[in-house]
């Protein structure tokens, strides 16, 4: 990050806070409860100007998923910049995103799209899990429980409880023999001696999370 | 260099013979690795993209136990946990805010000192070794008759700038260590596309497209086998395709570590290629017989010679 840009940024956000509380007239209004506007909010959760995106839609030309999207990269790209909040965090394209990172590495202004919508999928989840397609969300959260609770991820476990989560009670149970023929499911893994260890990680990235939100700040 | 290694969570489970080919391997070309000692979860991938700290965090204690080890570097072979890794790694040594906050979040010291390596990294310096070694060893002959798609999906060249790969769009690394095995890489379209990874679970069909375009493009390459340094590529190519294995549209999927222990003469049990779904046995025996007959051709051809000069002579 070129800091002449981060700069600048910084001092867009500061007079944009400046601005709207003196256009609402309510200089005691806490930070946390003035909302900065998405193009803003992502700058500060993520580091990425989407300012500096051009639209030429090069992330989408080269996305696995475009196909499968009705909202593709670069128009998330442009919702961020629209600041229309509602439908950046709802779209589907954030959701079938893989995380491939291709977009990020072609883009030829460096706007990271990838990083913006994992600040975006983070923001939807902070928001309302709901936002996430029943599926995903399922994966996620159930993939999240398994570390906490275990430290190590259990495949068997995951794939068991998220198929109750997720709805779909027999994915892969055809496939189960076959796993455990050749040897690749281990109903009980290793396990951690310290998962303690791992749960205070937990805990105390919620403590600063929370802490960083009520102070209106986001890193 | 004290070397400490990283298995992950796939490691342990349904790669388990990408563990076994990694420990194997290391042993035959002399790389001493420490597996750390109570190590967790790297959060690959639900962590980042919930909570960005916590998906650095979670990497990152993993980092802090090595380097109260004394180590110098980490080898993550799991793409993705190399990945989140040296993520962590590199957004700490850009960040002094999030530096200085660690330590407190891990309960435990952390100066971001290891370096993190994927398994390419780590055994390209050793591409000469192993051409030395597999010259001469009983492996040489049926990898050298071994077409190869070196398949390196995202993570071991994206993000940019973190994956440290030779090119994003046309890396060379694993053909280069393929070549070193005397396999021939083949020149194929597919190498660094997505195979979906992140969705299978949750989007299956989407994984199984992805995942088909990429062996279908290997097959018109006429590649025998795809080489893949990533758990969750392998598990999209030869799992995920096991459906289609019955109308012969499949190919088999190896990783690396078992190319390379094939070619320096590794039984093929004691690297896992047992456990693959896309059975790779009748490979192994097709990989045989062209050597066979490669020998054979090779000493008709050395007797013809031999007759022409003693027929000149």
């Amino acid at each position: 990050m070129e800091s002449s840009t981060l700069h600048s940024n910084e001092d867009d956000i500061a007079s944009a806070v400046v601005r709207h509380q003196e256009a609402h007239g309510a200089p005691h209004v806490p930070a946390s409860s003035v909302r900065m506007s998405l193009i803003d909010e992502v700058y500060a959760r993520s580091g990425v100007n989407v300012r500096t995106c051009y639209q030429c839609g090069k992330c989408s030309a080269g996305c696995p998923m475009m196909g499968e999207m009705a909202v593709r990269p670069h128009v998330v790209m442009h919702l961020v910049q629209r600041n229309q909040r509602a439908e950046a965090l709802s779209c589907d394209g954030i959701w079938l995103c893989l995380s491939c990172e291709t977009c990020s590495a072609r883009c030829p202004k460096s706007a990271d799209p990838a990083r913006v919508i994992d600040t975006l999928r983070e923001m939807a989840t902070e928001t309302n899990p709901g936002l996430a397609p029943r599926a995903i969300g399922a994966f996620n959260k159930t993939f999240l429980d398994q570390i906490r609770s275990k430290g190590r991820m259990s495949e068997v476990g995951l794939a068991m409880q998220f198929n109750l989560r997720s709805g779909r009670l027999l994915q892969d149970a055809t496939s189960m023999p076959a796993l455990v023929s050749r040897g690749k499911l281990k109903i009980n893994p290793p396990s951690m001696r310290d998962i303690d260890d791992v749960r205070r990680i937990f805990a105390n990235v919620e403590a600063a999370t929370r802490d960083a939100r009520s102070k209106g700040g986001y890193r | 260099m004290s070397l400490a290694y990283y298995p992950g969570c796939s490691l342990h489970g349904t790669a388990r013979e990408f563990d076994e080919s990694m420990r194997a391997v290391a042993d035959a070309l002399g790389i001493e690795m420490t597996e750390i000692d109570d190590w967790s979860c790297c959060g690959a991938s639900s962590a980042h993209s919930s909570n960005h700290l916590l998906g650095v965090a979670l990497a990152a204690r993993n980092l802090a136990l090595a380097e109260a080890e004394g180590r110098d570097a980490v080898v993550a072979p799991c793409a993705a946990c190399f990945s989140r890794l040296a993520m962590a790694r590199q957004e700490v040594a850009e960040d002094e805010e999030l530096a200085a906050s660690l330590p407190g979040i891990l309960e435990r010291p952390f100066d971001n000192t290891v370096d993190v390596l994927n398994v390419v990294q780590l055994l390209l310096p050793y591409a000469e070794s192993i051409r030395e070694l597999v010259a001469d060893g009983p492996g040489f002959s049926a990898v050298g008759q071994m077409k190869v798609a070196s398949y390196y999906g995202c993570l071991l060249v994206r993000p940019v700038g973190v994956a440290g790969a030779d090119d994003t769009e046309v890396p060379t690394t694993m053909e280069q260590v393929a070549s070193a095995c005397g396999a021939q890489p083949v020149a194929w379209n597919m190498a660094v596309e997505c195979c979906g990874g992140s969705l299978s679970m949750s989007r299956t069909s989407s994984v199984v497209r992805l995942g088909r375009a990429i062996i279908d493009d290997a097959r018109r390459a006429g590649a025998d086998a795809i080489v893949v340094a990533c758990p969750m590529c392998h598990a999209n190519l030869d799992f995920r395709q096991v459906a289609r294995a019955e109308d012969g549209g499949t190919v088999p999927v190896i990783y690396l570590t078992q190319l390379v222990g094939l070619a320096l003469g590794i039984d093929a049990e004691k690297l896992g290629l047992n456990r693959h779904f896309v059975d790779t046995s009748p490979l192994l025996v097709e990989l045989a017989d062209r050597a066979t007959s490669a020998e054979a051709d090779a000493a008709a051809k050395a007797a013809a010679k031999a007759t022409r000069a003693g027929a000149v002579v």
